[in-house]
């Protein structure tokens, strides 16, 4: 009797937690939304757009920082896929969310370091202000925005993680980002378009 | 009939062993599947607290005290707090029982293990985009998910909403 009710509560449990819904999903960008372009300053004290890119095809956005574990864990898949699709089009572009007030670790210096160190290719900017998270509904680092180059301008075709496995590069069986520049690269729809996974809330 | 007999007590024991290595500090490290079952094997007439947070997690550590400190308040009242880590597996020893041990957490901790946050996120909430702190409030009749940081004040006018 006792597991009978246990498996009835587990069942009210799994129900409870399958059906919340308070949450507001407007913030930020949707699938199909056309993305701002920015102007902020990279590593190397120049300023980086979208537009600066006359041949690409779109680009891969990662909002990453220096001081989360996830976003680190992930820094070498970063440069792994700006190495591969950068020269297909879609080069990667990272922009670094956080307040440095609250994260001193993630200041212009020590992202200078960061880049460094791990030899980044691609350009690794600071959000001012942090003005650009929020238009795109970035909540977290590592968070990744796919974006198509159209006629309307960049539209979102992929957000969420950069694979299935935070934790072992080698166990990963589902490579979202790159099944989704994939896709756009011969014209098909993105098998997964949103995903999610655990990361750092951005500093405010 | 005798092996009968043995067989119970065996696995009599086999749940002792369970129960004290439980009362040991030994920490769950659970996946989701197995979160959800235990969570729903607790007592269905309690409100549960339970928040999602990483030793790692610098705003999750700030908050950790009002959670605390919301679990002894109101444990008269048939409500219980569980801190779920998802700290790193490889980390467990190295950092988060250090960290229980220096801060002495009362409330129940458990460690979520399970990579394929793809799948669980959405079961949690299916607006939850998988930042942390993240808090979940529940009881039979109501739930709520908070993907937001808490002082003591804001998570007590929440909590109230649930036992009144």
């Amino acid at each position: 009797m006792k597991n009978t009710l246990k498996t009835f509560f587990a069942l009210i449990t799994i129900v409870a937690l399958s059906s919340f819904t308070n949450v507001d999903e407007g913030q930020g960008y949707h699938i199909g939304d056309i993305a701002t372009d920015f102007d902020l300053e990279n590593i190397d004290g120049n300023k980086v757009s979208m537009k600066d890119y006359k041949d690409a095809k779109g680009f891969i956005i990662v909002f990453t920082c220096n001081t989360c574990p996830y976003a680190v864990a992930y820094e070498d898949r970063v440069e792994a896929l700006n190495k591969k699709y950068a020269d297909k089009g879609y080069p990667v572009i990272a922009i670094m969310p956080n307040n440095t007030d609250v994260k001193p670790g993630d200041n212009m210096d020590a992202m200078k370091a960061r880049a460094k160190a791990k030899g980044f290719t691609f350009p690794y900017l600071m959000d001012e202000g942090q003005k650009i998270y929020p238009q795109y509904g970035a909540t977290k680092t590592p968070h990744v925005y796919v974006l198509e180059r159209t006629k309307k301008g960049h539209e979102v075709k992929y957000i969420g993680a950069i694979d299935d496995n935070y934790k072992d590069a080698s166990a990963v069986t589902k490579t979202y980002v790159e099944d989704a520049v994939d896709a756009l690269l011969v014209g098909k729809e993105v098998p997964e378009a949103t995903t999610r996974a655990i990361g750092c809330s951005i500093k405010v | 009939m005798k092996h009968v007999f043995i067989i119970i007590l065996v696995v009599f024991s086999l749940f002792e062993d369970q129960k004290s290595e439980a009362n040991t500090q030994d920490l769950k490290v659970l996946n989701f599947d197995e979160l959800q079952s235990y969570l729903g094997s607790k007592d269905e007439s309690k409100t549960y607290v339970v928040n999602f947070w990483a030793t790692w997690c610098a705003p999750c550590v700030k908050e950790l005290p009002y959670f605390e400190q919301l679990n002894a308040n109101y444990v008269n009242k048939s409500v219980e707090v569980i801190l779920v880590s998802l700290d790193f597996p490889k980390q467990i020893d190295t950092k988060l029982k250090p960290f229980l041990k220096k801060h002495n957490l009362k409330s129940e901790v458990l460690v979520l293990d399970d990579v394929d946050s793809n799948t669980w996120i959405p079961k949690v909430n299916k607006n939850w985009s998988g930042a942390i702190p993240a808090t979940l409030i529940y009881n039979k009749d109501k739930k709520e998910f908070y993907e937001r940081s808490f002082d003591y004040q804001g998570l007590e006018t929440q909590l109230k909403q649930f036992i009144k």
